[in-house]
């Protein structure tokens, strides 16, 4: 009971005074930051400022997201300049290669004989693969370059004409593409299998620059590299271009960011690779587009490049002919 | 010439969406599209504060620097504004944008996004001032008229403030003074490299 009547009185002595009392302090007295120090710190982390918003679209959420400062510095100062030295860079490489080593020529000549090297179907998709690639890489590093490049030249109505087509033709072209790449790694992984033999391949340079030619299967180890970056580059590109196709449906904003990233990056530097591919498959080397063309190689060609495949497909030609357990005529 | 911006007072926004709704009417915006929204920060939580955003119309802006076919253009006024007609719809503008201003309808295939659309400061865009064709593409062209945006001049408390950014700085530092607390104007630092103390 007392202690009740002590509580009244303190409370009627406290009563004035709490009605005295100044507002709660203020947001930034409760030791909260500014905005400008938030988005000052933020920055410095990479780290978005969310909350919540009363719309459906959750993305909407985001008050400030600062990597978007990163990412314009990436697309248009890292990307241009990775391409940029990469492309120009393999180009002139390619060129000074050609003025300094010119045509390789067959050795041996044209023997008059061709053998065949790829069927039909692995043409067809070959050629499936390629263009929808250069398709691809051309309209991509449109996106990156044709602003400064093109629009100058052809004026913001046609370069918008053509940007817009360049895009339909990349979300589409990357459906060939995927599938020339699967049906790729079915038809040539087993062909493609590192060995031994690559190692000493690969210490000669392949032959490139000196004259003497060493030994292959049918497909030597600069081919293999070739295959292999197709099949793993252009499956990561492909990878994360449906990330960018279906944006925000596997990921949030600094994911689609990355994806880009890693797409850009990569095919700008396939781009590059491909172009000495290009090069050693027509002018580089005679006799060696016609595997991709009419499928027949010259036997000459196929000898100086591919010693080992050649036997096997002789020794298999000469069983077919003459099958092993076949007797002479008249043998019996 | 002005140099256009917005603050938001956020120790005077009460999240009503007043200024969402009203963005939303005087540009007919369509469904699923919000040139202007509300973030509430620590929801429910000791320092809960609301900050109604949009375009900024950032100092040497982000979107117009990634813009592959290169269609922003900066106003005598210092808005930020895009032409429809080039546009692609590719998105890099909302990945560079620090404010997630861009938007972009849906359309047909795959995540296909149509032309974007953000906040236009009411001044409409490339083409002629207060015709049919602008309300369509850009909406309403209320600085062409004189007016400032709908936004702020509808908003209850008067935290979003809209117009030169001298005088609306003016008028916050005023009620900073005044009341003797401010948390500092959102987005400046980062649209405007701009620091205001609070
Ligand atoms: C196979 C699947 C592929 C998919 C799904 C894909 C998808 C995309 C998407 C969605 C973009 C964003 C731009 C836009 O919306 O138009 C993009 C950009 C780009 N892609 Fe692809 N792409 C693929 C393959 C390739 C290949 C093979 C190359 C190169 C050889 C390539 C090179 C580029 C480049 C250089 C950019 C843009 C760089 C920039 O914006 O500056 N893409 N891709
Ligand atoms: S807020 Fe976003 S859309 Fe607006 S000017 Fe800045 S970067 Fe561009
Ligand atoms: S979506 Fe339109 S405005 Fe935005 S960067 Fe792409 S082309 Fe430019």
């Amino acid at each position: 009971m007392i202690r009740i009547l002590a509580l009244l009185l303190a409370l009627c002595a406290a009563g004035p005074a709490l009605a005295q009392t100044a507002a709660p302090p203020p947001f930034t007295d409760r030791g909260q930051l500014s905005a400008s120090e938030l988005e000052f710190r933020a920055a410095l982390k990479g780290e978005r400022i969310s909350g919540r918003v009363s719309i459906p679209d959750q993305q909407a959420a985001n008050l400030i997201q600062p990597e978007g400062l990163d990412w314009r510095g990436f697309h248009n100062r890292t990307l241009a300049w990775i391409a940029g030295i990469a492309v120009l860079g393999m180009g002139g490489l390619l060129a000074l290669f050609f003025l300094v080593r010119g045509r390789i020529r067959i050795a041996g000549g044209w023997s008059g004989h061709t053998l065949q090297r790829f069927s039909l179907l692995e043409r067809a998709n070959h050629w499936m693969v390629a263009t929808s690639f250069l398709i691809l890489g051309l309209t991509g590093l449109n996106l990156t370059f044709g602003r400064h490049l093109l629009l100058p030249v052809i004026g913001p109505v046609a370069f918008t004409a053509l940007t817009q087509a360049g895009k339909y033709a990349h979300n589409f072209l990357a459906f060939p593409f995927t599938l020339g790449i699967v049906v790729m790694l079915l038809l040539w992984a087993r062909d493609n299998v590192p060995e031994k033999a690559d190692l000493a391949w690969l210490k000669q340079a392949g032959g490139l620059m000196g004259h003497g030619h060493p030994g292959a299967g049918r497909f030597n180890a600069g081919q293999k590299t070739v295959f292999w970056l197709t099949v793993f580059g252009g499956g990561i590109v492909a990878a994360s271009g449906y990330v960018l196709i279906f944006p925000f449906s596997v990921t949030d904003i600094g994911g689609q960011q990355l994806a880009y990233i890693v797409h850009g990056v990569l095919a700008a530097l396939m781009f590059a690779a491909m172009l000495a591919h290009i090069y050693i498959g027509s002018v580089g080397m005679e006799g060696a587009f016609d595997a991709m063309g009419t499928g027949q190689v010259d036997y000459n060609w196929a000898k100086e490049h591919h010693d080992r495949w050649v036997e096997a497909q002789v020794t298999k030609a000469r069983q077919t002919v003459t099958p092993r357990d076949a007797k002479a005529a008249g043998a019996d | 010439m002005a140099r256009m911006k917005f603050l938001c007072d956020s120790d005077r926004c009460i999240e009503c969406n007043a200024c969402v709704t009203a963005c939303k009417n005087e540009h007919e915006v369509p469904w699923g599209i919000n040139r202007r929204r509300v973030v509430t920060l620590n929801d429910g939580k000791p320092g809960e504060r609301s900050i109604s955003m949009a375009c900024m119309h950032c100092t040497d802006a982000p979107c117009a620097a990634v813009c592959p076919v290169n269609c922003f253009y900066t106003t005598a006024d210092a808005v930020v504004l895009h032409d429809k007609d080039l546009c692609i719809g590719c998105g890099y503008c909302f990945y560079a944008c620090p404010f997630g201003a861009p938007q972009y309808p849906k359309l047909g295939n795959f995540g296909s996004r149509g032309k974007m659309d953000k906040c236009t400061y009411c001044a409409g865009g490339p083409q002629a001032d207060d015709t049919a064709v602008e309300y369509i593409q850009y909406g309403a062209n209320r600085l062409a008229e004189g007016k400032l945006p709908i936004c702020a001049e509808m908003c209850s408390t008067k935290a979003l403030l809209a117009g030169d950014g001298q005088i609306i700085a003016a008028i916050y530092k005023e009620r900073v003074t005044r009341r003797g607390y401010g948390s500092g104007a959102w987005g400046w630092r980062t649209a405007y490299q701009e620091d205001m103390p609070a």
